[in-house]
């Protein structure tokens, strides 16, 4: 690899990372906002005009908080938890193509940072590395709501890890490969899988759900229950942590399910727009078409935050292990049948 | 090669900690580690698909239960009852005589010349599906019954209803 590659792989890292921060930074002004308007309420409007520097003023109240340690915490633990839980919901933004290869001058640049070709895979581990930043933080602060949180992550995981997995064992019957590149190649202007996977999407986004601990799934951090759930001995930028990973993880989701199963960065008439506008102007609109869906992706996530109440434990169960499996098996067997038929 | 030692050195290193860790929390974090490092191996020997799923089932599934059953019993050293002597010089001896078994048979064993792959890119998805669907399509399929079932007779354990009468 030349010295450039290496520094435009850097720069592209740099960018994406910091474009997810701003994103999680903004999603919770955005839920706010939106919570607002679903209760009738205005919401935050006291920080700049329409109070968009509140996402600022909340980090910085973050940062000044005293931080505390409990006195039995196991110091090292405490802080690897939320530590932990930030980093697992940036790496698996890595395999996610932003779109098409940009063409400046002479120069080629691929907008994904590592196209593997276990891709799906990838995301799967990091998803179900996912759980330790919530596992350890909660054992680690030696408090029995805690460590409830914590073992209820763990559960409703595991449980919703297996309908994930076997819903992208549908998609990836269809697809027939593992990288994230051909997959999104494979979905060109308005072939999405959407369209073969409606099913394995619908399953698919119901266990991102679960996944990013977003109600109603939020059980390890249900606040009627168990006070704070897994963070409840956390203060500070600890906790800011967390909640930001929740959002990181909620962006990294929705860019997942838009390139999976709504066409990823392709759009219809994208081979016209393409011709009329360049190689060097052309990808990026595809990329601004990707940021599009994954923005109704979140809000998507933040409508049913505000409308549908969170389930009881029991319920999550029956749901995760007696709808959701049979119905993902139900849909490989079909996907089979219909690709034997065709062929 | 230099990249090999260090990882089986951290692999050791870790797996050292396991054992002597004094909680059981903190002995489950160091097999983490240390089947993290085993993916680094994977990857170092080309098998991709092979170290993405010692990933998500070793790391992602199996060690998230075994934390999570830890978590649930909470082992520490006042609840764990102390052990007897007896115990403790029969572990000494077994111990003892397992490693001078793993030293006379590394001493009978000549060290073999590297293998070179003929095909590199054999651990790749795509070779590895190819090689397992063909030529090993029997003891595939049997050793996946064989796990499902285990499964169902788990499951059957589990639910088994006392007799009532």
């Amino acid at each position: 690899m030349e010295l450039t590659d290496i520094i435009v792989k850097f720069i592209l890292v740099f960018i994406i990372f910091a474009i997810s921060l701003v994103i999680a930074m903004y999603s919770t002004y955005a839920e706010r906002k939106i919570a607002a308007f679903f209760q009738d309420r205005i919401g935050p409007n006291r920080a700049g005009p329409w109070g968009i520097l509140q996402p600022l003023a909340d980090g910085g109240k973050m940062f000044l908080k005293e931080e505390i340690i409990p006195t039995n915490a196991s110091a090292f633990l405490f802080i690897a938890g939320p530590s932990l839980a930030i980093m697992t919901a940036c790496i698996g933004s890595a395999v996610i193509p932003w779109g098409q290869k940009l063409t400046i001058g002479s120069h080629v640049i691929d907008l994904q940072v590592a196209d593997i070709n276990v891709g799906v895979l990838y995301i799967f581990g990091v998803v179900s590395l996912g759980v330790y930043g919530v596992m350890i933080g909660g054992w680690a602060s030696n408090n029995k709501y805690s460590l409830l949180g914590a073992i209820r992550a763990a559960s409703q995981n595991i449980s919703y890890e297996i309908s994930m997995g076997l819903s992208i064992i549908a998609l990836l019957m269809v697809t027939g490969t593992l990288s994230l590149r051909q997959i999104a190649e494979q979905q060109h202007s308005w072939h999405w899988n959407i369209l073969y996977q409606p099913l394995g999407f619908l399953l698919f986004i119901i266990c991102a759900f679960a996944e990013t601990n977003r109600t109603p799934f939020d059980l390890p951090e249900c606040e009627t229950e168990l006070v704070g759930g897994y963070h409840t001995e956390y203060s500070s930028m600890k906790l800011g942590f967390y909640l930001f990973s929740e959002y990181i993880n909620m962006f990294i989701s929705s860019a997942v399910m838009a390139t999976l199963y709504w066409g990823g960065y392709n759009y219809p008439g994208m081979d016209w727009v393409l011709a009329h506008t360049g190689p060097a102007i052309g990808p990026l609109i595809g990329t601004a078409v990707l940021f599009a869906k994954i923005f109704l992706f979140i809000f998507f996530f933040m409508w049913v935050r505000w409308t549908i109440p969170r389930f009881r434990y029991d319920q999550l169960m029956d749901l995760g292990w007696k709808i959701l499996i049979p119905l993902a098996i139900a849909n490989i067997v079909i996907t089979g049948i219909v690709i034997t038929l065709i062929k | 090669m230099n990249t090999f030692y260090f990882i089986a050195f951290l692999s050791i290193f870790f797996s050292i900690l396991v054992i002597t860790a004094k909680n059981p929390v903190h002995s489950i974090l160091y097999l983490i580690l240390t089947f993290f490092t085993f993916t680094i191996h994977y990857i170092l020997l080309n098998a991709q698909f092979l170290a993405i799923v010692n990933f998500i089932v070793y790391m992602g599934a199996i060690l998230v239960l075994f934390l999570y059953t830890l978590m649930l019993i909470n082992l520490n050293k006042e609840s764990e009852p102390a052990k007897s002597n007896l115990v403790k010089i029969a572990g000494v001896i077994g111990g003892c005589c397992f490693l001078v078994t793993i030293i006379a048979s590394l001493k009978a064993l000549g060290a073999s010349p590297a293998v070179v792959l003929k095909d590199p890119s054999l651990g790749l998805v795509k070779n590895l599906g190819k090689v397992l669907f063909n030529e090993y399509l029997l003891p595939f399929e049997i050793s996946s019954v064989l796990l499902l079932s285990a499964m169902v007779g788990a499951v059957l354990l589990a639910t088994k209803e006392p007799k009532t009468t």
